[in-house]
């Protein structure tokens, strides 16, 4: 089954085709009416006749997160405030946030992605989908909403939280779909086992959605044989709109819609780009995107490409599971955590000195994050209340920028390590 | 109010970690540090050490040198002669004048016995004892 078949069956070459039409086009069109693209096209002595077919899109500046953090809120903006119908943003890595703006448009391309990722794992009219991503600024939970409407899936928006309920909800109400972060999806098994029911024999659920942190063929394996749901790895971050794509039943990559994005695989080092097949770090141009676009974004993450053709039929390009950062960014409960985000925080709290350190652990199925922080001699009190209250504050400051919780442990100055040259601040020891 | 009736108790900031205690004990022996009479609290990553110590100025700087976090604070030291009663006069006392008691540790000298106490107020505390006819220690009596 294909939503789109004319596009998602397009033969190879005419998909490159339309690719290089709708590089030429934004191209132009970014030249010609936005500053930030024009600029940085001059700067890098770049003209869009340059771009004669789709290799030449090398010879395009690369656009950086930190593009995103000196352009907020607006100046990426290309379209007049009016046609923006939605905002999201993302948590960014010195408190400062990624703004994404969307046209009805922008919108429109982003359900059409998920229709067509929904449909390549049979959810469609039928089926009830329970979306357990977070509803809000955060793109998880509106984006899989969307998708599973526009396919004629009956869509329960539960959002995060509750877990008991959505138990209940599970079997209530038939729910045959899930969306939400592999670790949620564990945790709800196990507040499912605790309540005496059990999601393989006693529910209908028996397709996942799973993205928005790493995960691995282990859980994939976990979740089908404990639970019995067939789990697909699906992908995208709010730069691209939001999760977009996901694996077939074929589960071999994610496919790419290519007339959306196209995506190239560079050194992390270099930028300079991989043998066919290699890994590197993924770098994207959204083709479509109307409000904010994106051309050879460095996303940051690590993948591989996979051009040949699918056993479903599908030309587009897949992905491999994303394997790692580029750069330190942490995901933790699914949110993006970036340790430049907590020193920031951190260093504005008076009582707390240089030295921090950063532990994410998994406990059961959800991870843990431990800030352990050094307190300057003069912070120091008798008054172990008093202690309890500035660990209480150093948490509601960390909780207020990262949103989320992170523990926090409170050291004798010196007794944190020190570093020569980079310092080695997160201990990441989940086992994925 | 008799100053001297207020002492000078070293609060030591621990790591609550296996081996940091047993280093600070030893910095605190290195230096020469006689220690009277000393209580450990603890929450779950940190301990406080608070100790009564011979020459508690001279010691405060001599373990600050060392690198040690440390705080002076003062406690009253109330004479002690049934555990049980000592401690119920005292508080009670203390109580009827709203002051608060924050913590208190015992300690069984040569001569006397104590009750170690820290308070929200340590003058009006010390007035409101002795007024009570409650026997308070100086520094030279621990």
């Amino acid at each position: 089954m294909y939503w789109n078949p004319r596009i998602e069956c397009m033969p190879v070459e005419e998909l490159k085709k339309l690719q290089y039409r709708e590089l030429k086009q934004l191209v132009y069109n970014l030249y010609s009416f936005n500053k930030f693209y024009h600029d940085r096209m001059v700067e890098n002595k770049v003209h869009p006749d340059d771009i004669t077919c789709l290799a030449d899109i090398r010879k395009l500046p690369f656009m950086y997160k930190q593009d995103l953090r000196d352009n907020y809120p607006d100046k990426l903006f290309t379209v007049p405030k009016n046609e923006i119908v939605r905002y999201h943003v993302s948590s960014g890595t010195t408190g400062k946030p990624t703004l994404v703006g969307y046209t009805q448009n922008d919108l429109d391309y982003w359900t059409e992605a998920l229709a067509r990722s929904m449909t390549s794992v049979g959810i469609g009219p039928g089926d009830v989908l329970q979306v357990s991503y977070g509803y809000g600024l955060f793109t998880g939970g509106l984006g899989a909403h969307y998708g599973g409407e526009k396919v004629g899936a009956t869509v329960l928006p539960s959002s995060t939280g509750n877990t008991q309920r959505q138990v209940e909800l599970i079997q209530d109400l038939g729910v045959t779909a899930i969306a939400c972060t592999p670790s949620y999806l564990i945790h709800l098994n196990d507040v499912a086992n605790s309540m005496g029911v059990s999601i393989k024999n006693d529910t209908k659920l028996r397709k996942g959605l799973l993205g928005a942190e790493p995960w691995s063929e282990s859980m994939r394996k976990f979740i089908h044989d404990e639970m019995g749901i067939e789990a697909y790895d699906i992908y995208g971050t709010s730069e691209q709109a939001g999760p977009m794509f996901t694996e077939c039943t074929e589960r071999n990559g994610i496919h790419v819609a290519g007339d959306i994005m196209l995506v190239e695989i560079v050194d992390p080092d270099s930028g300079e780009p991989v043998e066919n097949g290699d890994k590197g770090e993924m770098v994207v141009t959204m083709l479509q995107k109307e409000a904010m676009p994106m051309i050879r974004y460095r996303i940051r993450d690590i993948s591989y490409l996979m051009e040949d053709e699918c056993a479903c039929g599908r030309t587009s390009p897949r992905i491999g599971r994303i394997s790692g950062r580029s750069d330190d960014m942490l995901i933790v409960r699914g949110i993006n955590v970036f340790p430049s985000q907590i020193e920031y925080t951190l260093m504005r709290i008076p009582e707390v000195g240089q030295q921090y350190m950063i532990y994410v652990s998994r406990e059961g199925a959800l991870d843990e994050m431990t800030v352990q922080v050094e307190i300057r001699p003069e912070a120091f009190s008798d008054n172990m209340a008093q202690m309890a209250q500035l660990r209480a504050k150093i948490e509601a400051e960390l909780k207020k920028y990262l949103n989320i919780y992170a523990k926090v442990e409170l050291k004798a100055p010196g007794e944190l390590p020190r570093f020569e040259g980079k310092a080695k601040r997160v201990v990441d020891t989940r086992v994925i | 109010m008799d100053e001297s009736k207020i002492i000078t108790q070293l609060s030591i900031f621990v790591n609550n970690e296996p081996g940091r205690l047993a280093n600070v004990c030893k910095i605190i022996k290195s230096v020469g540090i006689r220690v009277r009479a000393f209580n450990l609290a603890e929450s779950a990553e940190f301990g406080i050490l608070r100790a009564i110590v011979e020459n508690p100025d001279d010691s405060f700087e001599k373990l600050r040198e060392k690198g040690i976090i440390i705080r002076k604070t003062d406690i009253i030291a109330i004479a002690v002669t049934d555990a049980a009663d000592s401690f119920f006069e005292a508080a009670d006392v203390l109580g009827n004048a709203g002051v608060n008691i924050e913590y208190g540790y015992f300690y069984t000298g040569v001569s006397d016995s104590v009750l170690f106490v820290r308070v929200d107020d340590t003058e009006k505390a010390v007035d409101i004892l002795e007024k009570a006819g409650i026997r308070l220690l100086d520094d030279a009596e621990i």
